[in-house]
């Protein structure tokens, strides 16, 4: 196997500076809905000054570079992951070292910023999932700030409070009070990743595992293709608006995946991402690598 | 549009109302989580003893925030090996995670703005009123656009707070913001609360 350290490098680069296409055309069709001279018209028109200005000086789109996330799917006898995972760290230090990454990883108990965004095991989070034999190599990198991961929530339902139960309504109920509470601290306008079901943990993980899908693609199950666009419509009804600023977007859009969970459990988790949504995938082939 | 310079009068801050954008310019600091429960506990309240170089610091400080802005900022720092700093990227951070501490510092250091983004709770908006100070949202994620009003880095204070953390001393120019929080009580948080509120409300009482 090659050593893919610059190449992985090149993704974080891209990652970082580069807003992905789909992501962009959201953010685009929403200036028009703004008024002219509004305040949301003006964060909007400010955020994509800034996604141009990023993509060609190759600077971070945010300063929060964010929790990395990869997920590595590596084919049927090909690779070490152990060499892989080395190499993905080999990257991510150099990538802080050229400014493309901020330096993130602060250890919890004695606040000490590592200085590399290398701490521990778990800083970058590295998740491996074999694929058939024939298949190419292929890495995906996901940058999530840090104000957006604090306004996910989880639920437990039946969720008195808000009158939810353990049904589709229910879930609709705690997701479209995520929305309200986030107001514009996650950096509206967002996306929801939900995950309904599993335990807390897989709950989570799977909330932010959606947000590697492409935007506009709906879940195959038609009861959950329908809330998730029925959901992404009511919170635009809430007029919270880009940076919280009042306005007609605040969710450009919604993805839902169902776990099985417990006859107890019955979760549902919200991860916010915020419209600085920076995902890009790098696939390995035998002469090249390609980049989405 | 309207633009001020670093240090601000009170005269100037009181005609400040929310909704107005403002293009910010001159000297501020930048201070977030570590900054500021580090300035309450060691020179407000008082419940830790400075550590080496903190009262010097203390000194510093009080000249360059006495008129000036906090800016609530992690930014990316290029040049740290050379101390020739630049800032390549510098958005604002969520600012409620200061609420507890935001009016005291603001009072003590006689500091007339903030900056950050997502606003600030009750208790900022009445030290708005007392001290008097506004609150100045910066377009969140927009680190790079931000970067280039930032024409000179003047110094840093507190390395040890990691690059994000670190107190540093920036120059701006024709930085954009608007005003969300004013002195006169006026917070735009609040009113788009309330009613996102009120909307929630009547979507949870529609059957599924």
């Amino acid at each position: 196997m090659r050593d893919l350290t610059n190449d992985i490098l090149e993704l974080i680069r891209r990652t970082s500076s580069s807003l992905p296409k789909d992501v962009e055309e959201r953010l685009r069709a929403a200036v028009e809905k703004e008024a002219p001279g509004s305040a949301a018209r003006g964060a909007l028109e400010t955020i994509l000054k800034n996604i141009e200005l990023s993509r060609a000086n190759s600077t971070p789109i945010c300063q929060d570079t964010g929790t990395p996330i990869f997920h590595v799917y590596y084919p049927e006898v090909c690779c070490s992951t152990r060499k892989i995972r080395e190499q993905i760290r080999a990257a991510l230090a150099e990538a802080t070292q050229r400014s493309y990454m901020r330096p993130n990883a602060v250890d919890a108990i004695y606040d000490n910023n590592t200085g590399d965004n290398l701490g521990g095991d778990d800083f970058p989070y590295i998740h491996f999932e074999e694929v058939e034999a024939g298949q190419p190599l292929t890495i995906e990198l996901m940058l999530k700030g840090g104000g957006c991961e604090n306004v996910g929530r989880q639920y437990s339902l039946p969720d008195n409070h808000l009158g939810a139960g353990r049904d589709m309504a229910g879930v609709r109920k705690v997701v479209l009070d995520a929305v309200q509470k986030a107001q514009g601290l996650g950096c509206a306008p967002g996306v929801l990743g939900v995950a309904i079901g599993g335990n807390r943990g897989t709950s989570y993980t799977k909330s932010k595992e959606v947000l590697f899908d492409q935007l506009g693609t709906r879940n195959e199950d038609p009861k959950l293709a329908a809330l998730e666009e029925r959901l992404t419509s009511e919170a635009n009804q809430m007029g919270i608006g880009p940076m919280g600023f009042g306005g007609q977007t605040t969710v450009i859009d919604t993805k839902i995946t169902g776990l099985h969970r417990l006859p107890a459990s019955y979760f549902v988790s919200v991860s916010y991402m915020c419209w600085a949504y920076r995902r890009r995938k790098m696939t390995v082939w035998e002469d090249r690598v390609e980049y989405d | 549009m309207r633009s001020i310079t670093t240090p601000i009068s009170d005269d100037v801050i009181r005609e400040l109302k929310v909704g107005e954008p403002v293009l910010l310019s001159g000297i501020m600091v930048t201070g977030r989580d570590a900054a500021h429960k580090w300035m309450i506990e060691t020179f407000i309240k008082q419940t830790h003893e400075p550590k080496e170089g903190d009262l010097q610091v203390y000194e510093e400080l009080k000249r360059l925030l006495n008129g000036s802005i906090i800016y609530h900022c992690g930014p990316v720092v290029s040049g740290l090996d050379t101390k020739d700093y630049k800032f390549v990227a510098a958005g604002p951070t969520t600012s409620i995670r200061e609420e507890p501490y935001q009016a005291d510092v603001m009072k003590h250091f006689n500091v007339k703005g903030v900056i950050g983004k997502g606003g600030m709770g009750p208790k900022t908006l009445k030290g708005c009123q007392e001290v008097p100070f506004v609150y100045f949202h910066a377009i969140g994620g927009a680190a790079s656009y931000i970067a280039q009003s930032v024409q000179k880095v003047l110094g840093v204070y507190k390395m040890e707070f990691g690059v994000p953390e670190a107190m540093w001393v920036i120059e701006v120019r024709d930085f954009p913001v608007v005003v969300t929080m004013d002195a006169h009580g006026g917070s735009q948080h609040a009113v788009i609360d309330d009613n996102s509120k009120k909307v929630l409300d009547a979507l949870l009482a529609q059957p599924y």
